[in-house]
C-alpha cells in the first residue's frame, strides 16, 4: 500500500466515462469452483482485481478475513504512466506501475478474482502482472481469470463482476476499454506457466473461464 | 483546531441519525438515496470547511462534518465522521461511523459502520462492523468486517445485567477486536 507518496494525479481517480450498460447475468462454473474452495480457509485473504464494488466485498467477507480490492485497469489510465517508446510508439512504464501498485508481500493471499483483465490491460503489463501476482499468491492458492474466445466488437465489452450468490454473476458493461487481444489456449497455457495447474471452463458466451493454482 | 458554529443547535448525545442506508449485506444499486450536503452539514456538530488546512492530531467527542484538509490522525472513538465532497484527509482514522464523499488517503476503522459514496476515493484499509459502498466509489485497499465488536457487547453486557458471564462476554469480544486490528 503506498502512503502519502504518491502523486495527486494517481491518487485522484482517472477520469472515465461513467455510462453504463444493461446489467446481464451468467452462471459461471470457474466462480463455482472458485467459490467451493474457499470453503476451508481460515483468515481468507483474498484479492479483487475489478472495480469496486458492494456486492463483491459482502460476498467474499462472508468467508471471514479480509477482502482487498485494486482496480488496477483503471490505475493504469493514470497519465503519470503513459511513455513513448524509441519507435516512438505509447507505452506504459511498466516498472513505474508496479512501483505504486500491486505491491503486495509474497504468499499474501489465499485467492485472486481477475476476471477478464489481461484482455484489456496494457501489453505491458499483462506478463508482469501474472509474474506478480504469482507471487502474492500462497502456495495452493487459486485464482480466476475470464478470457474472451473471440473478439465480438460491440458485443464484448469490458464489464464489471458483480457476485450475485456462489455460482452467478451479474456484468455490467463498462464502455471504459476496448477489448486489447484474444488468448488462445496456448498463450494461456504460456501466461499461467509458473503455475502448478490449471483447469479450463469454455462457457457458451465465448468466455473461457481459467483456474489456476499455484 | 476546530470548534462548534455559533449559530448550530447545541449537540444531542448522537446527533448523527441513523442514516436510512441498506444493510450491509445489500448490493450497492439497492442503497438509498444519498443526504444531501446540507442536509449531513447540519445535522452534525461541527464544521471544518473547505479552506481549513489541519496538520496534526484532530480528536473530540462530538461529531465532525470535515469538507477541508487534514493530514496527520482523526479520532472521534464515539462519534461520527463526514468527509464532504471537498475533504482530503491523508491521515488514519478511527471513528464510530465514518461517511465518505471526498478524497482519503488512510486506513479507516469505523467501529461500527463505514459508508462509501459515490464521489469517494479511499487509498487505505478499512476494518469496520458493516459497509455500504455506492456505485462508483473507489477502493484500492482492504476490507476487514468484524461481526463482533465492543459495542454490541456492551449492549449484550447491559441487557443481560451486570452479572458475571456478561462480563466475560465483554471481556471476550474485546479481545477479539484487538487480535484484529
Amino acid at each position: 500500500m503506498r502512503w502519502f507518496g504518491g502523486s495527486a494525479q494517481v491518487q485522484s481517480k482517472p477520469a472515465v466515462k461513467s455510462s453504463t450498460g444493461q446489467r446481464s447475468s451468467r452462471r459461471s462454473t470457474g466462480f463455482t469452483e472458485f467459490t467451493r474452495s474457499l470453503a476451508g480457509y481460515k483468515d481468507l485473504s483474498v484479492l479483487d482485481l475489478g472495480q469496486t464494488s458492494s456486492a463483491n466485498i459482502t460476498f467474499l467477507t462472508q468467508f471471514g478475513g479480509r477482502v482487498y480490492n485494486e482496480d488496477i485497469l483503471r490505475d493504469s489510465l493514470d497519465p503519470s504512466y503513459a511513455i513513448r517508446l524509441e519507435d516512438g510508439s505509447p507505452s506504459l512504464d511498466g516498472e513505474k506501475f508496479f512501483a505504486e501498485n500491486l505491491n503486495y508481500p509474497e504468499n499474501h493471499f489465499d485467492a485472486i478474482l481477475c476476471w477478464d483483465i489481461p484482455d484489456y490491460l496494457h501489453e505491458a503489463l499483462v506478463k508482469p502482472m501474472v509474474e506478480r501476482i504469482r507471487k502474492s499468491l500462497k502456495p495452493g492458492g487459486i485464482l480466476l481469470a475470464f478470457f474472451h474466445t473471440k473478439d465480438a466488437g460491440p458485443d464484448s465489452p469490458y464489464c464489471r463482476y458483480h457476485i450475485v450468490n456462489g455460482d452467478l454473476l451479474e456484468l455490467e458493461p463498462r464502455p471504459d476499454f476496448r477489448l486489447q487481444r484474444i488468448f488462445n489456449n496456448r498463450h494461456i497455457e504460456n501466461l499461467f506457466k509458473d503455475f502448478a495447474s490449471k483447469k479450463f471452463f469454455l462457457a457458451r458466451d465465448n468466455i473461457r473461464e481459467v483456474l489456476v493454482i499455484r | 483546531m476546530w470548534k462548534p458554529r455559533p449559530d448550530e443547535k447545541p449537540v444531542s448525545s448522537n446527533p448523527m441519525p441513523q442514516p436510512n442506508t441498506p444493510a450491509p449485506s445489500a448490493p450497492a444499486t439497492a442503497a438509498a438515496p444519498a443526504k444531501t450536503n446540507a442536509t449531513f452539514r447540519a445535522e452534525v456538530a461541527a464544521h471544518i470547511g473547505k479552506s481549513v488546512v489541519v496538520k496534526g492530531e484532530l480528536s473530540g467527542s462530538e461529531d465532525l462534518y470535515l469538507d477541508g484538509e487534514v493530514e496527520g490522525t482523526i479520532e472521534l472513538r464515539d462519534h461520527s465522521l463526514v468527509v464532504g465532497p471537498n475533504g482530503r484527509v491523508r491521515a488514519h482514522i478511527t471513528a464510530r461511523e465514518v461517511v465518505v464523499h471526498g478524497k482519503v488517503e488512510g486506513n479507516v476503522s469505523g467501529n461500527e459502520r463505514v459508508e462509501l459514496k459515490r464521489s469517494c476515493v479511499l487509498t487505505g484499509d478499512i476494518v469496520t462492523q458493516s459497509i455500504v459502498i455506492e456505485d462508483g466509489a473507489f477502493l484500492k485497499g482492504s476490507v476487514d468486517v468484524q461481526r463482533e465488536s465492543k459495542t454490541e457487547a456492551r449492549k449484550a453486557a447491559a441487557s443481560a445485567g451486570a452479572g458475571q458471564s456478561s462480563a466475560v462476554a465483554l471481556v471476550g469480544a474485546q479481545a477479539s477486536f484487538l487480535e484484529h486490528k
